[in-house]
């Protein structure tokens, strides 16, 4: 601050790695949702619960359907719930930071790469997904009484989940930069309903061969290929898609939405 | 431009902008349209100018939040066009509207901030402590930004700006919205700044803010760059905008029209104008009002001046004077005792940048 002469390079402020300038704006966001970690989970945690509790628990108890159907519901509904997590976690706060509070203004002059911006969004969202479907795991054992599992399943299990919080996050991305703000209750209802209940979730997507029309609307949902990954993952008696095809529909589907997710970020962050 | 290279090492401007022009898409005009200036190290300059004069364009261009168009803005010899990620390193934004992070108290977004620009962790705290305790928020640093009011807010934003020890700090009309002593805060901090080496880049629709603030000032309008100079030097550049106000009290029988003939004949007065009675007040008229003291251009005011039987006991006039007034003084009260008319009241006014800006555009700042 001394208004003595310095030569330029001298008095620049020494080059910072860009990598900890990312984690500083991660930080900041981890440190934000961790002091509510309780509110976070009620939040995302209650959705999924009653899913498990009146499909899994309720219709079967009652007889409606068969005792097997929680093979089937369980990995949908870990499904579900890691992708719209972090759908939603990118898309609401990205709405409310630029069209109301701006608060995300001071990262954007961050000396940093204003894509890697939304990046960190991406990242951070899929790590909030990531906590979420994993406590589902717990939840579905004290709800169901047991749910299906097998340690070689593992590796998939992650896989899938990571690339599924990643590519809901993404989406979110799309979304919380490209929809108005005036709009975000219509995008709700006609982009978060239609994702939930065509996303082979609640059902295979194989046995779906008898209603043709709607598995080929199921097949352009990326949650589909994150519950029949799980089901791979999980219980593989159940009948699912090959995995391979799931991890690369799910990867080129990441990199896509990606690609448009910063462009768009870039549009509402830089005039 | 004037750059100095001194054995490799380079001092240059604090900002350089050269022919920068910003059309927004879907804009049939150029919200920036042709704009160059330089700012030296440890100058406050001022951009002064109405809303949607461009101002706030060019500031963002400056702090790469608005990409530019066309031409060059370099900030301490780095192109933010080129290289944004660099120029953020040098630049601070206190914006116009509140941006704190409400999620974080007052001393984190401080903290944070630092974060974001790599300042060393155990420097964040030391600086932290030392900005809030100077800007008498050390007591309320564990505070939400939603318990601090408008100017409270401007100050916070003050302190995290300086967190990362910027070279150039750009204020988008700091004080917009502000009640007048918080108004007067933000004036002392830009001063201490300024004392400090800080160099200041602020926008303002508020001629007083500019003339009180700023080493130079830039009017802007229209996305152009209209003049630039010291406040002083703008008004001084007014032809004709030095103005006299006499009041006098002529002798029987001599016509008041002959007084004013003979007042515009003497040397250095362009302009003489009657001023009716209630125009008269010397000190809204030295404050230099634009509906008080109208342009050279203008019409001047007519009628008034006569009382009942067409015989002014006091006749008022302005003479507009291409040089100084107070060597006017002299002239006027010798015509005036030659024709035995007596000088009771005088008042010079000085030009405003309001003048300034009426002269340049024929319209009013506000």
């Amino acid at each position: 601050m001394s208004a003595t002469i310095t030569p330029a390079t001298a008095a620049e402020p020494a080059a910072v790695s860009q990598v900890r300038v990312f984690l500083a704006v991660l930080r900041r966001d981890v440190y934000v949702t961790a002091r509510e970690l309780p509110v976070f989970l009620a939040q995302v945690i209650l959705q999924p619960l009653f899913l498990l509790f009146v499909f899994g628990k309720v219709l079967t108890d009652l007889g409606f359907a068969r005792g097997g159907y929680t093979e089937v519901l369980f990995p949908g509904v870990v499904a579900l719930t890691a992708v719209i997590t972090a759908l939603q976690g990118t898309a609401l706060p990205l709405v409310i930071d630029f069209s109301f509070t701006k608060e995300i203004e001071d990262r954007l002059l961050a000396p940093l790469p204003v894509g890697m911006v939304a990046v960190e969004k991406i990242v951070f969202a899929a790590m909030r997904a990531l906590l979420a479907a994993v406590v589902m795991f717990p939840i579905g054992i004290w709800v169901l009484g047991s749910i299906p599992w097998r340690a070689s399943g593992l590796p998939l299990l992650v896989t899938i989940l990571v690339l599924g919080s990643l590519v809901g996050a993404a989406l979110g991305l799309i979304l919380g930069t490209a929809v108005p703000p005036n709009r975000i209750n219509v995008m709700f209802a006609l982009i978060l309903t239609p994702l939930l209940f065509t996303g082979a979730s609640q059902y295979p997507w194989a046995s779906l061969d008898r209603l043709r029309w709607f598995q080929v609307v199921t097949a352009f949902n990326p949650l589909t290929y994150v519950s029949e990954g799980l089901r791979a993952a999980l219980e593989p008696a159940v009948p699912h898609m090959r995995p391979w095809i799931s991890v690369l529909v799910l990867a080129a589907t990441l990199v896509a939405f990606t690609a448009v997710g910063v462009r768009l970020f870039l549009r509402r962050a830089i005039d | 431009m004037d750059r100095e290279r001194d054995g490799g090492a380079v001092t240059a401007p604090a900002v350089e902008v050269r022919d920068l022009v910003k059309r927004y898409p879907k804009s049939k005009v150029n919200a920036v349209d042709g704009v160059s200036f330089t700012v030296t190290p440890g100058e406050v300059f001022g951009l002064l100018g109405p809303n949607g004069a461009g101002k706030t364009t060019t500031v963002g261009i400056l702090t790469t939040r608005v990409r530019p168009s066309g031409g060059v803005a370099l900030v301490a010899g780095v192109d933010v066009g080129a290289d944004p990620v660099r120029a953020r390193r040098l630049v601070a934004v206190v914006p116009q509207r509140n941006n704190l992070d409400r999620s974080l108290s007052i001393r984190q977004n401080l903290l944070f901030h630092a974060a974001y620009h790599g300042v060393p962790a155990a420097e964040r705290g030391h600086r932290a402590d030392a900005l809030l305790e100077e800007f008498g928020l050390a007591d309320r640093s564990g505070e939400k930004p939603d318990m601090f009011s408008g100017g409270q807010a401007q100050r916070i934003m003050v302190a995290r700006a300086l967190m990362h020890a910027p070279k150039v700090l750009f204020m988008d009309e700091p004080t917009t919205g502000l009640d007048p002593a918080a108004r007067l805060f933000v004036w002392d901090r830009v001063r201490d700044l300024r004392a400090r080496g800080v160099t200041i880049v602020l926008t303002t629709h508020d001629m007083d803010e500019a003339a009180e603030l700023a080493d130079r000032v830039g009017i802007m309008d229209r996305g152009r760059l209209l003049a630039l100079d010291t406040p002083d030097g703008l008004t001084r550049g007014l032809p004709g905008q030095t103005t006299l106000e006499v009041a006098l009290a002529p002798a029987d029988g001599t016509s008041p029209d002959d007084l004013l003939a003979a007042l515009g004949a003497l040397d250095g007065v362009e302009r003489v104008e009657r001023v009716e009675a209630a125009h008269a007040g010397s000190p809204a008229f030295a404050g230099g009002w634009p509906g008080m003291n109208g342009p050279p251009a203008g019409p001047p005011p007519r009628g008034g001046g006569t009382e009942g039987d067409g015989r002014p006991r006091e006749l008022r006039a302005r003479l507009y004077l291409s040089g100084d007034a107070p060597l006017m003084l002299a002239p006027v009260a010798t015509m005036l005792a030659a024709r035995d008319a007596q000088l009771t009241d005088v008042s010079i006014g000085t030009p405003s940048l309001e003048d300034v800006f009426i002269s340049l555009t024929g319209r009013s700042l506000r």
